[in-house]
């Protein structure tokens, strides 16, 4: 386990504020962070060094909580506490707000383009998710409103290569959404975790997910089809999801997010503890059971709080990471098998 | 307009004593690590004008906050405070907790990771309020919101 994540750069992101969230572009080349000074920074490389192509501060008047990429990449979406979503697009090497969603009821917490780009959801403390159609134009439209949590939703996410979205929420619960007859409907409540459910991300090949939550686990989930040979129940013809895995964290995590590499499987958290830890699946393990090893742990990987880890999509085990301290950390994980 | 009295009366205890101070700690020199009384300090500095703006009682006189719930640990940069609510139906003790975190955000180094709850026991909603209180992503949508900071402002002073 030892010096199998290495930092490879730091550098202050957000200076005396909070950096909340970083997203990598679908290229990998870019990355945008988003903090508690109501900013939005892109960075790329430039050699060794990291340096900040663009400041976006016009767009919100508080917190920027989270960014999203859309899977083109010319297309930034940003959540704030200001109730509003901004849609930015990139102008060669600039950004400018092209519209701002309006309509939750007070902080925006999340934001998630779908894979085909011509979706977006949102969601808030109001307890809602939003579900809204991009046309050519550029022009947003609310196709629904779904009130299905009892508490604020934390985080929403898109299903790799089919059109479900899942959502994470303060009443403990993960839910997953369809579309049936033009509306949004939640199709499955995921319920195990005794606190506040983070965040989820979903593995590469949308069969399982991942939800983090301050009852400082992480729990892995899988999708069964009616008739599996595990002998899974489903409920009907629906497919039904089931907890297959729970990994304990021990530390103080207040705030604990997974990010999922789509290219070698292995999960990163992000924690309250200032740790990042890097687990990875033991391949020798049955996939309905599976087993989770430490591969790599950094406990004071940042000073403060760490809030948010990210694989970059191109780059095999190149992590970023933000924390409280208003830095940006850079990370290579080389697996020691 | 005002705040409704929830209780009117409430039992007022008595002060603790002034610190008495060491000649290690009176030693400019020598780096004292921050303490479970230091913290206390801290925390009687601070009076809630609830009850009555005109004689704002230290949450010490109201035994919101006791000396032995405190607890500090420099070496692992954790402070956890239990407060006790005047009464199991406070209505107020969200925004008093929220006060008591807020205090210490301002007054304690940033390395600090910052625990407040309720005492065991002493309150109808306690997990419900202890929740939002750990909840790092609302404090810092609170601290946002100036009509809510101008409450907690109001509601607590820090009169040294």
């Amino acid at each position: 386990m030892k010096d199998s994540l290495k930092l490879v750069s730091k550098f202050t992101a957000h200076p005396d504020s909070r950096c909340w969230f970083v997203a990598w572009n679908p290229k990998g080349t870019l990355l945008a962070s988003s903090g508690g000074d109501r900013s939005i920074r892109i960075w790329g490389r430039e050699g060794d060094s990291w340096v900040c192509k663009s400041v976006l501060e016009e767009g919100h008047q508080r917190t920027v909580r989270k960014v999203a990429w859309s899977p083109c990449g010319n297309y930034l979406a940003s959540a704030s506490f200001d109730a509003t979503t901004c849609i930015w697009r990139k102008k060669q090497d600039d950004f400018e707000c092209v519209t701002t969603l309006e309509g939750h009821e007070n902080e925006v917490k999340c934001v998630a383009w779908a894979p085909s780009g011509n979706l977006l959801a949102t969601c808030s403390r109001d307890k809602s998710v939003w579900v809204w159609e991009v046309d050519e134009e550029d022009e947003y439209e609310c196709v629904s409103v779904v009130n299905s949590h009892t508490q604020d939703v934390k985080h929403v996410v898109w299903h790799p290569n089919q059109e479900i979205l899942a959502s994470a929420s303060y009443d403990n619960s993960v839910k997953l959404y369809k579309e049936d007859d033009d509306d949004w409907v939640c199709r499955d409540t995921l319920e195990g975790h005794e606190s506040t459910v983070w965040s989820v991300d979903f593995d590469k090949s949308g069969q399982r997910l991942a939800s983090c939550s301050d009852d400082k686990t992480v729990k892995i989930w899988r999708e069964y089809e009616p008739g599996n040979e595990q002998g899974v129940v489903c409920n009907g013809t629906a497919p039904t999801w089931k907890c297959i895995c729970t990994l304990v964290l021990q530390a103080l995590s207040l705030l604990c997010f997974p990010g999922r590499c789509h290219l070698s499987g292995a999960m990163a958290t992000a924690c309250g503890d200032d740790a990042i830890r890097v687990f990875e699946e033991d391949t020798t393990s049955d996939p309905h059971q599976p087993t989770f090893s430490l591969a790599a742990h950094v406990p004071k990987a940042h000073d403060q709080d760490v809030n948010c880890v990210s694989w970059n999509p191109k780059e095999v085990g190149l992590l970023a990471s933000c924390s409280d301290d208003g830095d940006i950390g850079i990370w290579s994980y080389q697996p020691q098998h | 307009g005002g705040t409704r009295l929830e209780n009117a009366n409430p039992l007022i205890f008595q002060r603790s004593g002034e610190r008495q101070l060491t000649t290690e700690e009176e030693d400019e020199e020598f780096a004292d690590p921050i303490d479970d009384r230091e913290i206390f300090d801290i925390l009687v500095c601070f009076y809630l004008t609830i009850n009555d703006p005109e004689h704002p009682l230290s949450l010490e006189e109201l035994n919101v906050v006791e000396q032995v719930r405190v607890r500090v640990s420099d070496d692992d940069s954790t402070v956890s405070v239990e407060f006790t609510p005047t009464i199991p139906h406070c209505s107020m003790a969200t925004l008093i907790g929220l006060s008591i975190k807020v205090k210490l955000l301002r007054s304690l180094p940033e390395r600090f990771k910052i625990d407040v709850h309720i005492t065991p026991g002493a309150h109808a909603s306690e997990q419900a309020v202890n929740k939002q209180l750990g909840d790092k992503e609302r404090v810092a949508a609170a601290l946002e919101n100036s009509h809510l900071l101008e409450v907690v402002n109001q509601c607590a002073v820090c009169l040294c």
